[in-house]
């Protein structure tokens, strides 16, 4: 096995280029690039971590806006309902207010025209009474020679119409 | 590969040789540019290619930058899993030692051997296992004695042990202390070396039943060639794995001496 045969005779040659290039990869290799390209994967840890952090802070400030939002949304639901339902409540007692004036309106036009009816009917009556006193006394006159005074046939008249 | 009178020595990949004619003498060792040392350089180099996907620092990453970075988070992941927030600290070792380990392990394993390359495994030599599983254990010897001085001793007293148990517990746990540099360094040699020897051995079936004849060559050869194609695909999972087992065995015996239990 040469690597024991060889041992005594090459030792020192092997010794020697081993600290050499092991040295050289320990201090170029290990110590001054390695450190670097730690480096370079903290860094992009680092911001990996720091992106994240900021996209989740993004997504609070997100879901609080909407909070927000669905809060000033309810609001103004709250307040247009309000407005409508007082403006409905206001409609109905208008409304209520104007019906109440038509009735007291319809009311006295009612009794008015009752009244005018009533008078109308009145007159009527007076004048039919009158045609027939009339007509009364100059049935009789002709008829009859019987004088009869005009007290006479009123009565007479208005108890026939009292009958009628 | 193949020696004289056609015989393959699967042992051969494994020697050393110097590329270059040359080198100087430090304390009676010749230190020469050798095949293993150009591999290490190959590695090294072919590390630092990689990494460079990972220095384009972008904050979007592309396909490149983020396999290195998923390179990087793996061992982060790991350290911070088994030692806890300061793991990170001993980030540019461990991953220096997953990345060489792994990289060393993969390009020993290219097929260039097809265009007349051969490739090397830096690490199935126990020179270069062994080394590495000091430096891990001499670190946990280092940090575990300086965070916690003398206490550091408590590490081989598990909680809850009755006390007339303590000396021959404490002394167990000494030994399984002691031995984790030899398990750490061999278990990445071991694995390394056993499965390309065997690869060079079915290779060496291959191309021996062959060269005997055409019967042979089918009888013998291609059920070998076939097991080779399975073999390297296992042999690639056995690269990742070993890599990972000494990060991972690293990482929790940093643990012990910085949490001790």
């Amino acid at each position: 096995m040469p690597q024991i045969d060889q041992i005594m005779s090459t030792y020192g040659s092997q010794f020697f280029w081993l600290v050499i290039t092991f040295g050289l990869i320990y201090f170029v290799i290990g110590r001054s690039m390695l450190p670097k390209i730690q480096g370079t994967v903290d860094l992009r840890k680092g911001k990996i971590a720091g992106d994240l952090a900021a996209a989740r802070a993004a997504h609070a400030r997100a879901d609080e806006i909407e909070e927000e939002y669905r809060q000033a949304h309810a609001r103004a639901r709250d307040a247009a309902l309000a407005v409508t339902a007082e403006a409905k409540a206001k409609g109905a007692r208008e409304a209520e207010v104007r019906v109440r004036d038509a009735d007291v309106g319809i009311a006295s036009h009612l009794a008015e025209a009752e009244g005018a009816i009533a008078a109308q009917q009145a007159a009527a009556l007076t004048e039919i009474e009158a045609v027939a006193v009339e007509a009364a006394q100059d049935i009789v006159a002709r008829l009859t020679p019987a004088k009869i005074t005009k007290p006479q046939v009123n009565r007479a008249v208005k108890g026939a119409l009292a009958d009628a | 590969m193949a020696a004289e009178s056609g015989k393959i020595d699967p042992m051969h990949q494994f020697e050393i040789a110097p590329v270059f004619s040359g080198g100087f003498d430090i304390a009676g060792q010749t230190i020469a540019f050798t095949n293993s040392a150009m591999w290490m350089l190959l590695t090294l180099v072919a590390l630092w290619v990689f990494m460079q996907g990972g220095m384009k620092r972008e904050l979007v990453p592309g396909r490149w930058q983020l396999m290195v970075e998923s390179f990087t988070g793996f061992i982060d992941d790991m350290l911070v899993a088994n030692i806890g927030a300061e793991g990170r600290k001993y980030a540019p070792y461990v991953f220096s030692l997953f990345m060489f380990i792994l990289f060393a392990n993969i390009l020993g394993l290219l097929p260039i051997g097809v265009f007349g390359g051969h490739p090397f495994t830096v690490t199935s030599h126990l020179t270069i296992t062994g080394v590495l599983a000091i430096v891990s254990f001499a670190i946990v010897l280092i940090v575990g004695f300086s965070r916690h001085g003398f206490h550091f001793f408590s590490l081989f007293v598990p909680h809850g042990t009755p006390l007339p148990m303590i000396p021959f517990i404490f002394l167990v746990e000494l030994l399984s202390f002691l031995v984790r540099p030899f398990s750490l360094g061999l278990r990445l040699f071991v694995a390394m070396t056993a499965g390309h020897i065997l690869l060079k051995v079915l290779a060496g079936f291959v191309i021996n039943s062959t060269n005997a004849g055409v019967g042979y060559g089918l009888m013998v050869g291609l059920p070998s060639l076939t097991l080779m194609v399975g073999i390297s695909a296992l042999e690639i999972l056995v690269a990742v794995v070993q890599a990972y087992v000494f990060a991972l065995l690293t990482s929790l015996y940093i643990n012990d001496a910085v949490n001790l239990h």
